[in-house]
């Protein structure tokens, strides 16, 4: 019994990550007064790419090939280890949350390669944008998970976010607002939102993460989109758990609540888009830095505490 | 529009033409047109310059030279392109020049994207592409970044793609086609360039427009205008993804283009404009509608465009991005909102009034970033706007045409309109029987290409797109 609940809520994520990015586009399309894409648009959208035959440029060779899947399975993996409605997924174990932060490394690694297999200059530009920006992201990262691991004082996610409760709120409101503050930016710079990227522009040029999937087509590139809304589902659950803990014992009750968290979360992205303009590429690492320096003050403050 | 007789068209012994020319633009004048001209015995250079300052235009011709002429262009940046187009259309070779190569590369020739490019050299220097197939729908073109990482030391723009050679059909005119020719030169100008035609073939048969022609070219124009700067200040808004405002503007676009198309049916004002007036009249009751549309339109208009300016994250991104000084925009010679955004204080309007144009006021000058250039724009549309609903008040009466007759002989007319992208030059000659020896067009987009590449130098990479939208300039305009 216990293993099939897993297997579901496991399930569950996977088949209900991409239509988060659906609920962005909902929210933006609203503020924006257009009738906007359906919600479900991007299952369409992987229905289409998966029967479609990619085409390959003779310059790449088989990293090219290898960068949009080994994506995809960091992507799943993560998603195996990542508790649902404070609920254990089916890979946990201790010290998960650095097994987490390696994943999503290797799958920025193996994107970059396969960018810079292309030899575009675009491809180029956007490899060297997702490397300088990551130096900034995945510390702040670590270090929010960190000190979520600190105010908690357990070492994988599931025992994190299963000794979270809205108790601990009371006693540590500085430490998890920075560390929700933290993942927010984090969150929004990984998943090429507003105001670091913009993921609906079609100008090379300003992209960083769009720029190096631009060479992609057919199944490869739905891996990468799908790969992205299961990241995007990562950290939007991350958040969930961190600002609204909450265990009543029933895990459907539970998966519910969770589930409403993950659209709301989805609705702050899309307000935050229409809200805002992109900040200028040579700002994007100061937003950056204020999630590090969040992160490292959340971690400093449970450590005084 | 100005008409120049026989009388005024004796033509310059070479080294007097080039004292004179120099002179002329040391003084402030400004090149409208500069170009070669079939005459016989060879070509003759022909120059038309606007002293803008003093409301003067001022033509000078050549005696017809045979292979090459020295160049200006070391001493007056904006005569770089005119040269380099001498050049390749009368073979006529400008010495010294420091950058010859084509400007649209001729059929049959290389493709504009292989010629020659500047190049820094270095070990840490790379070249990045674009185009001329572009993401998106718009025009092709292809620009030369030479960058070091993110910045980029310097960008060279190669056009010529769209080339259709329309300026070699209309010279043989004036025919049944050379109005359409002209309202197709660049399609988000038609009245533009339209009217410039007209005014050119109106200055030349001696033709005086009925007042009521006069102010209902005028309603179109500034339409034209307020449809365009709309656009582009949601395309602006739309390159920081800020949503808000493109939305807003890329509907708001539209109702202005509809309504061109209330006047004459057609969105873009194709076949309202005819030499010696205009085809469609306004009666009162379209007038009148015409009033509350505009009212309407202008009220979201203002609502969606204050949002650009009351966003701090928007006016950051606009503000010191993409800069051009005063003098690099006067040496470059760049017109319209462009220029005027760069503190260079011209516009058409004001300094050679025409038509329905008296004592206009252009907005104050600006500090010459992607923040100017947008609000160069706002500031326009409400000029436009202010323009539009004084002579919807108070319509003149009378007809909509005068008859235009045969073009005089052996004479050139200067034309000049200010399109909503700065000022749009026709320069008209005419032969013994009338016919025209030959017909230049100068679309500001041939001013202002070399201004966007100035703006990037030394810019980032990734502000070129908002940059390039900033300047929004035609490429079939500059390619003809």
């Amino acid at each position: 019994m216990e293993t099939l609940e897993t297997a579901t809520r496991f399930a569950a994520a996977l088949l209900l990550a991409p239509l988060l990015p659906g609920i962005v586009n909902r929210v933006k399309a609203l503020f924006a007064g257009r009738k906007g894409r359906p919600t479900l648009q991007l299952y369409y959208d992987l229905a289409k790419l998966a029967r479609k035959v990619p085409v390959y440029s003779r310059t790449t060779t088989w990293v090219f090939k290898a960068g949009p899947a080994a994506g995809l399975a960091a992507a799943v993996c993560a998603l195996g280890v990542l508790p649902f409605g404070g609920r254990p997924g089916p890979l946990a174990f201790e010290g998960d949350f650095l097994f987490i932060i390696g994943l999503l490394a290797f799958s920025r690694f193996m994107t970059v390669l396969a960018a810079l297999d292309t030899g575009s200059a675009f491809e180029g530009m956007g490899a060297s944008r997702e490397a300088q920006f990551a130096v900034f992201s995945e510390p702040a990262f670590f270090l929010s998970l960190a000190a979520l691991s600190r105010v908690t004082g357990e070492f994988s996610l599931a025992g994190m976010f299963l000794s979270l409760t809205p108790d601990s709120w009371r006693a540590a409101a500085p430490v998890l607002a920075l560390v929700t503050a933290a993942l927010f930016i984090v969150m929004l710079a990984e998943n090429c939102r507003v105001p670091a990227d913009d993921p609906d522009t079609h100008l090379e040029l300003t992209m960083i993460h769009e720029v190096m999937a631009l060479d992609h087509g057919g199944p490869e590139l739905a891996y990468i989109l799908y790969g992205a809304s299961l990241k995007l589902w990562l950290f939007a659950a991350l958040i969930a758990a961190a600002v609204l803990p909450r265990h009543s014992g029933s895990w459907l009750y539970d998966g519910a609540f969770f589930l409403a968290a993950m659209g709301g979360i989805a609705a702050a992205v899309g307000i935050a888009e229409s809200a805002m303009a992109r900040l200028r590429m040579l700002k994007v690492p100061y937003m950056l830095m204020g999630g590090l320096i969040f992160a490292a003050l959340a971690l400093l403050f449970q450590t005084g505490r | 529009m100005k008409l120049f007789g026989p009388a005024e068209l004796a033509a310059l012994p070479a080294d007097k033409f080039f004292t004179q020319l120099s002179a002329s633009l040391s003084d402030g004048g400004r090149a409208a047109a500069y170009f070669a001209s079939p005459a016989d015995g060879g070509r003759r250079l022909c120059a038309a310059l606007a002293h803008d300052r003093a409301g003067r235009l001022e033509l000078l011709l050549s005696e017809p030279l045979s292979d090459g002429f020295p160049s200006l262009t070391p001493r007056f940046p904006q005569l770089h392109l005119f040269e380099r187009e001498i050049f390749e259309l009368s073979g006529l070779r400008p010495e010294g020049h420091p950058w010859l190569k084509p400007v649209r590369y001729p059929a049959g020739g290389p493709d504009p994207g292989t010629g020659d490019f500047f190049r820094v050299h270095g070990p840490e220097v790379h070249e990045v592409a674009v185009g001329p197939v572009h993401a998106g729908v718009i025009e092709p073109g292809h620009f030369r970044f030479q960058c070091h990482g993110e910045n980029v030391f310097h960008l060279e723009i190669a056009l010529g793609y769209q080339h259709r050679g329309v300026e070699r059909a209309l010279s043989a005119g004036p025919g049944a086609r050379s109005m359409h020719y002209a309202e197709t030169l660049a399609g988000d100008t038609t009245i533009g360039h339209a009217w410039a035609y007209c005014g050119a073939l109106e200055a030349l048969s001696g033709c005086a427009v009925p007042p009521r022609a006069q102010v209902l070219r005028g309603v179109l124009l500034e339409l034209e205008r307020l449809a365009n700067h709309t656009g582009d200040l949601g395309a602006l808004s739309g390159d920081v993804a800020y949503l808000p405002t493109a939305s807003f503007c890329g509907r708001l676009r539209g109702e202005y283009l509809n309504m061109t198309a209330l006047i004459c049916g057609n969105r873009f004002g194709r076949n309202a404009l005819r030499p010696g007036g205009v085809d469609f009249d306004l009666e009162p009751a379209r007038a009148a509608e015409l009033l509350r549309r505009l009212e309407d339109v202008f009220r979201d208009t203002e609502g969606a465009v204050s949002l650009l300016w009351d966003t701090a994250s928007v006016t950051e991104r606009f503000e010191n991005t993409g800069p051009v000084s005063r003098a690099d925009a006067a040496a470059l010679g760049l017109v319209g909102p462009a220029a005027r955004a760069s503190g260079v204080d011209i516009d058409t309007r004001r300094d050679f009034p025409y038509g329905p144009y008296s004592r206009y006021d252009p907005p104050k000058p600006g500090r010459g970033d992607v923040y100017a250039r947008a609000y160069m724009r706002w500031d326009e549309i409400i000029r436009s706007v202010r323009l539009i609903r004084g002579w919807l008040a108070s319509l003149p009466a009378g007809p909509l045409t005068a008859p235009c007759g045969a073009p005089a002989s052996d004479s050139a007319a200067v034309s000049l309109v200010e399109s909503w992208r700065g000022q749009v030059c026709h320069a008209a000659f005419t032969g013994p029987g009338g016919g025209f020896l030959g017909y230049k067009v100068v679309d500001p987009s041939f001013h202002n290409w070399q201004g966007l590449a100035l703006a990037l130098r030394g810019g980032q990479i990734s502000d070129f797109p908002l940059c390039n939208k900033s300047f929004n300039l035609s490429y079939c305009g500059h390619d003809l």
